[in-house]
Formats: C-alpha cells, sequence, structure tokens
C-alpha cells in the first residue's frame, strides 16, 4: 500500500535568520522539495516615495539611505545624479573621483556582507560571515572617517560631496587596499574550491540569460548568467570610461557563479580604487555651488548606476518648487527577487534559502 | 536494564580494577554512577565552554570572556540562566511527548559513559559487549529528537525530526562497519579489552580508513556540522527544538554536548589507546585524547558549510558504506591471514589502501553538483 503524502504550507519568515530582513515565503512542500513558494513583501514599507515630496530635494538625501542600507553611498549617489542631472549641475573632477572610489568601496563593503551572510545560509557556521565582515568593518572604518556615520552615511550632496576628505583618509585608504586582495585571496583558499560549497551550490537556483532579461534582472544575478551587462560600461556615469576593469561574468547563472561574480568584482574594485586614486586631483572644489533651496527647472531625469546589487535608478520629476514632484525608485533588490519564484521550484528547503541567500536583496530597498 | 548483565559480567571483568578501590560491587555501581554523572555534566561546561572559545578564535573574534576568569562562568551563567526561564508547551503539542522528549534524548548518551574506560578497568560496566552497547544505546536519542520534532507540532521541528531519522538510519550502517574492523583487530567487544589491544599501537595506525569512516559517520550521527542538518539555523530557525525553551532546551543543548563528548570519547578509546600514554596518568592521557578529538569537531564546524539532505544520504550510502564494506573485508583478510605479523607489515599497508581507496572515491564520488538522486 502507498503512503499517502500531501503538500503542505511552511511559513518562512517574516521572522527567520535567513530572509535577510523580514521577506515572507509561503512555501508548499512535498516533504523536502519545494513545490512552489509565494513571496509576501511589505513588511518594512516606509512610504519612502512619497515621503520624497515633502522634502527638498537635499532633504530627500537621508531618506535614500534607508533604501539599500547596506550600500547607502551607492543610494545617495544615485540619487544626486539624477538631481544633478534635472538640474544641470557639473559636479568637480575631484568628487567625481571621490565619488568613484567611494562607489567601489560601497560595493567591496555590499559583496562582503552579501557572500557572507550567502554562506551563513549555506551553513557554514558564521566563519566565512565574519571573515568578512572583518574586512567590511574596515571599509566601514573610513566611510566613517568621512561621514561620521557607519550606516547611513548621507554623505553625499547634489553636485559633489557634502565635505571634503579628511587627510587621514587616503593613507587609511591605503592601507586597506594593500591588505584587501590578500583577504580576497584567503576567501578563495577557503571557500573557492570547498567541496561541500560546491554541492550545495553549483548547479542550484539555474536562470538564464534570457529570462534574468525578461525579468529585468541586474547586477551579478544577471552578469553570473554569462550575460556581460555592467552600467560602469555600457552606460557609463561618472568617470567610469576612463578606467580599465574587467566585468567578471559567470557560466551557468547558479548560486556558486553568483558567489564568484561577487568575489570577482571585489578584485576589480580595488582595480578601479587604485587608478582612481592615482589620478585623483590633490586639490579642488568637492561639490559644485549649489544652492541651499534648490528649484530644478520643470522636467523630468532618470540617472541610473551600477549600484553593487544591480541597476539603481532614480526617476526625479520637478515642477520648479523646492520639493520634487514625485520621485520614482527603480529597486534592484525587488526585481532580482521576481524570478526567485521559478528559481526554487522543485529545489529542497535548504536550496530554497541557499538560492533566496545568493541573490543578495535588502528589503529596505524591497519595500520601500 | 543493563543491571542483570552488568551484576555477572562485570565481577568477572573487575580482576584489572585496582585493589585499592572501594571494594564490592555497590560501592563500585555507586562510586561510578556518580563519577560518570559528574564528568559528563562537568565536561559538557567544558566542551562548550572550549567550543565557544575555540570557535571565536577561528572566526577571528573574542568569545565568552565577562563571566569569570577568562569566561570560564559563561556556562554556568548560562545554565542558571535557562533555569528559571519560563517553561513554554505549544498549545497544540502532544503534551506527553513534548516533555518526554529531552530525557528520552539525554538518558542513552550518559549511559554510553558507563562502558568508557577512564584508566585501566575503571569503568562503570566492563560489558563484554560494550562497543555493541554503545551502538546500540546510543542510537536511542534519536528517538528522543523525533519526539521532539514531532511533539512539538511545529513545521520546521518535524522537517527537523525527520532529517534526524534518515541521517541515523542511514550513518548507524557504516559506523558500526567501521567498529567491526578495530573489533576483528582487537578480537573483543568490550572497550576496556580494545584499549588494553592497543598496548603498543593505536588503532589509528592500524585502521586509518576505518577511523576516519567512524568519525565521519559519528559526526553525522550526532548531527555535528556539516552534518547538522536537523537543526540548521539558517533553514530550520532552530530544527527539533524550535518550540522548546527554559530547562526543557537546555537538556537538549546538553544532549549535543554530551553527544559530541560521547563521541570523541569513543573515538578516543577505539582508535586513539584511551587511557594508554605514557608518563602521565591514565584519566589524563584518556580526557587529553577526548579533547583533542572534540577540537577536531569544532574545527570541521568552523570552516564546513552544511551538506543538503540527500546529499548527505547519498554521502552515506555511496561513499561511507562501500568503504566500510571494503575496509572490513580487509582488516577480516588481514587478521586471518597474518594474525602474527599485524603491526609491522599491516600500518603501510593499510595507509596506502585508504590513500588509494578515498583517491578513488574523491574521483568517481562527488558530493554532487545540483540534484542528487537518491
Amino acid at each position: 500500500m502507498a503512503i499517502k503524502t500531501e503538500p503542505f504550507v511552511l511559513n518562512i519568515g517574516p521572522v527567520h535568520p535567513s530572509t535577510h530582513g523580514v521577506f515572507r515565503m509561503r512555501a508548499t512542500l512535498d516533504g523536502e522539495v519545494v513545490l512552489d513558494i509565494e513571496p509576501v513583501i511589505g513588511y518594512l514599507h516606509r512610504g519612502i516615495e512619497k515621503l520624497a515630496e515633502q522634502r527638498t530635494f537635499t532633504g530627500f538625501i537621508p531618506l535614500t539611505d534607508r533604501l539599500d542600507y547596506i550600500s547607502s553611498m551607492s543610494n545617495n549617489m544615485a540619487y544626486c545624479m539624477a538631481v544633478e542631472k534635472l538640474a544641470g549641475v557639473k559636479v568637480p573632477e575631484r568628487a567625481q573621483y571621490l565619488r568613484v572610489i567611494i562607489a567601489e568601496m560601497q560595493r567591496i563593503a555590499n559583496h562582503l556582507i552579501a557572500n557572507g551572510s550567502f554562506l551563513n545560509d549555506c551553513g557554514a557556521y558564521f566563519t566565512p560571515f565574519l571573515y568578512m565582515f572583518r574586512e567590511r568593518e574596515k571599509v566601514v572604518d573610513l566611510f566613517e572617517m568621512l561621514s561620521g556615520q557607519r550606516l547611513t552615511y548621507n554623505f553625499m550632496r547634489i553636485g559633489g560631496l557634502s565635505q571634503d576628505i579628511p587627510d587621514e583618509f587616503l593613507p587609511a585608504l591605503r592601507r586597506f587596499l594593500d591588505k584587501m586582495p590578500a583577504f580576497i585571496d584567503e576567501y578563495d583558499r577557503l571557500l573557492k574550491e570547498n567541496e561541500v560549497l560546491l554541492a550545495r551550490t553549483r548547479g542550484v537556483g539555474i536562470i538564464t540569460a534570457e529570462k534574468a532579461l525578461n525579468c529585468s534582472i541586474s547586477g551579478p544575478v544577471l552578469r553570473s548568467t554569462g550575460y556581460s551587462w555592467d552600467l560602469r560600461k555600457a552606460d557609463p556615469y561618472l568617470l567610469y570610461d576612463r578606467f580599465n576593469f574587467d566585468v567578471p561574468v559567470g557560466m551557468q547563472g547558479d548560486c556558486y557563479d553568483r558567489f564568484r561574480v561577487r568575489m570577482e568584482e571585489m578584485r576589480q574594485s580595488v582595480r578601479i580604487i587604485e587608478q582612481a586614486l592615482k589620478d585623483l586631483p590633490l586639490k579642488g572644489a568637492v561639490r559644485a555651488d549649489v544652492p541651499q533651496r534648490l528649484h530644478p527647472p520643470k522636467g523630468e531625469a532618470y540617472a541610473h548606476i551600477e549600484s553593487p546589487k544591480g541597476e539603481l535608478g532614480f526617476h526625479v520629476v520637478s515642477d520648479n518648487s523646492i520639493a520634487p514632484y514625485r520621485v520614482h525608485i527603480r529597486p534592484t533588490s525587488l526585481l532580482n527577487l521576481t524570478a526567485l519564484r521559478e528559481m526554487v521550484r522543485g529545489w529542497k528547503v535548504a536550496d530554497l534559502i541557499v538560492i533566496f541567500g545568493s541573490i543578495d536583496i535588502c528589503l529596505g530597498e524591497v519595500d520601500r | 536494564m543493563m543491571m542483570p548483565d552488568f551484576g555477572t559480567g562485570a565481577r568477572i571483568a573487575l580482576a584489572p580494577l585496582p585493589p585499592d578501590w572501594p571494594g564490592g560491587f555497590w560501592w563500585h555501581w555507586l562510586f561510578f554512577t556518580v563519577l560518570v554523572l559528574a564528568f559528563v555534566l562537568s565536561m559538557v561546561m567544558g566542551v562548550i565552554y572550549i567550543e565557544r572559545r575555540v570557535l571565536a578564535r577561528m572566526q577571528s573574534r573574542l568569545g565568552p570572556n565577562r563571566t569569570g576568569p577568562f569566561g570560564l562562568l559563561q556556562a554556568v551563567a548560562d545554565a542558571v540562566k535557562v533555569l528559571i526561564k519560563e517553561n513554554i508547551v505549544p498549545a497544540a503539542a502532544d503534551k506527553v511527548v513534548h516533555w518526554l522528549a529531552p530525557v528520552v534524548a539525554f538518558a542513552p548518551v550518559v549511559m554510553v559513559f558507563a562502558v568508557v574506560p577512564f584508566a585501566n578497568g575503571a569503568l562503570l560496566a566492563d560489558l563484554n559487549i560494550g562497543i555493541l552497547y554503545v551502538v546500540a544505546v546510543s542510537s536511542i536519542a534519536s528517538v528522543g529528537i523525533f519526539m521532539a520534532g514531532w511533539g512539538s507540532s511545529n513545521k520546521y521541528a518535524l522537517l527537523g525530526g525527520m532529517r534526524d531519522v534518515a541521517s541515523i538510519v542511514s550513518y548507524e550502517i557504516p559506523l558500526v562497519l567501521a567498529i567491526l574492523g578495530v573489533v576483528l583487530v582487537a578480537g573483543s567487544l568490550s572497550l576496556n579489552d580494545i584499549v588494553q589491544a592497543q598496548q603498543n599501537i593505536p588503532f589509528i595506525l592500524v585502521q586509518p580508513l576505518g577511523f576516519l569512516l567512524f568519525f565521519t559517520a559519528a559526526c553525522a550521527e550526532i548531527n555535528r556540522s556539516p552534518f547538522d542538518l536537523l537543526e540548521a539555523d539558517s533553514e530550520l530557525t532552530a530544527g527539533f527544538h524550535t518550540e522548546y525553551s527554559g530547562m526543557k532546551f537546555a537538556m537538549f543543548y546538553l544532549v549535543e554536548y554530551a553527544e559530541a563528548l560521547a563521541v570523541s570519547a569513543v573515538v578516543a578509546t577505539l582508535f586513539l589507546g584511551g587511557w594508554q600514554g605514557p608518563v602521565l596518568p591514565p584519566w589524563l592521557w584518556f580526557l587529553g585524547k577526548v579533547f583533542f578529538v572534540f577540537l577536531v569537531m569544532v574545527w570541521v564546524r568552523a570552516t564546513m558549510p552544511r551538506v543538503r539532505i540527500d546529499q548527505l544520504m547519498a554521502f552515506a550510502w555511496k561513499c561511507l558504506f562501500p568503504l566500510a564494506l571494503l575496509n572490513l573485508l580487509l582488516t577480516a583478510a588481514e587478521v586471518a591471514l597474518w594474525p602474527g605479523a599485524m603491526p609491522l607489515i599491516v600500518i603501510p599497508i593499510n595507509f596506502a589502501i585508504a590513500g588509494l581507496l578515498i583517491i578513488i572515491w574523491s574521483k568517481f564520488f562527488k558530493l554532487g553538483w545540483g540534484r542528487v538522486e537518491v
């Protein structure tokens, strides 16, 4: 006699160690196998886009910190770039170089967290996580030097940066850059050919390039499929056309490729910072002359950057008042999540967590 | 229960007992029962402290260092904390099963220590089927764990409990087969005799493959990382003990480390020569070896990600099981062919064969990239 089985619903989240925030999945399981999931989002909704309409253009910058709070600097930058485009502000070259440096540091910090927590999801008991946090801490220290903050930096301003870098910043950054490649090598030694990690992530959660493009997935998740799309190359903003760097792509779009792509991107970020440091003008303004109460002319502008998680865009509409008429955010994390359901169907519960972790989302950005 | 067997069997085996032990059967029983309980409870605190400190060092952080000197009292503080915590039983839980589960899980782990020798003859019961008893008793703990998973009426706990049963059923087999190699070489099932057979050479040299198999299978059986699927904190929040709090949770915590301690003790006894060793007193050698094995477990935990349930099963059946069979065959042939010349010829041969087999298996058996069909 065959034993009768029936699927059951397991509610994962919103409070769960591996949901990276308050994501909730209603998973239908057949034993260990995931038949279907239903993502439920919105637990962290704060109406940031609406709040923008009640603030001045500059006053909205601190709120962008709260979007993807893992990489606040990138959010600041994308928003400021959108407003600069709208108001026609020319950012001084020194500020642009510093923005590149800061954005790449932010990428390193984000990827360290992404890969660290991804490995935690794989079940590596906090060791890679803490090793990576150790380095991320150094980036955060550098950011603290700049802005006085360690999470929500609020450092970028429309037209440049809020202030010039302190004297001790560049030597400290130099020390960090000298050590970072060795640390990335250390992670590789620990993890790159770890049999268990390969077994858990190779071929798991595959997404094809076509599927990824149809879901407008971007960032490392898209590049892991082998499709080379990086806004720093495809639509160079700031000064990215001046630097030499490669865009690492994966082979087949599985979790392992996403992990590797992030690792390689950290190396490339170090490369970019090295070049930017070499060319950085030692003197000069870090902020364009922008009036405190900015009235951009009527119109709209969209600026996008390759944030650590993918394409982050801000669409700002102005009606010539001191507040934006409308701000729309193109959230990387939310769009990267859209294919989750297809990716996890038919895999086991453990894979569900790993695949979800490999996408690297931040709920602050998903729910806004 | 083991009492009747103990009465007859142990009396005969008491011969190597040092004469100055408190005389008589009942004194012996009382003394060692108290000793074993005290040993397990205090050593569990010890290994928890060691695990937390060593793990912290390996992860470049500090670990507990505030409670008492070097944080030594952290385990005590934690124990007091859980003792005064509220005991919550879910409304939908199967109350009896939920209550009994920690006890069922804890008792057998302590019972394992009844047959582990701390020095020559210094053990509660020198059963002539000692190692069989260890294997039999230690798998009862999984009943308790499944009871916890089932009785909690929680889906995470149920998944954890099911994983536990699956892994125990699979890993029991390579575990026993690996033990059989040692038993063949030693010619006895009694742990004390096995230790005495290692007078000259610890069995890790004679049975290198058996050691690896036993250690791996034992880690899987007690759900140490990388096989800690049943409480997989990133997937199942806390697995089978999700719904436990207070002292009952502490019991499971205790079980986890007592099991690790039991496996360390059995590994030390079977493969590392137990209490044998020069200069230092036997019990110190024994403790040292137990801690060493435990440190290896901590090291593995700090390094490895977790395997998936199907990979766990595949690993047991496709890798450990055939290797354990081959190891048993090989040992049996050696014992039958050269009973006298065991150590000298056999050690290099066994190391070569173990290396060869492991290389072959690592070539043809991958843990599986992607889907593994079991």
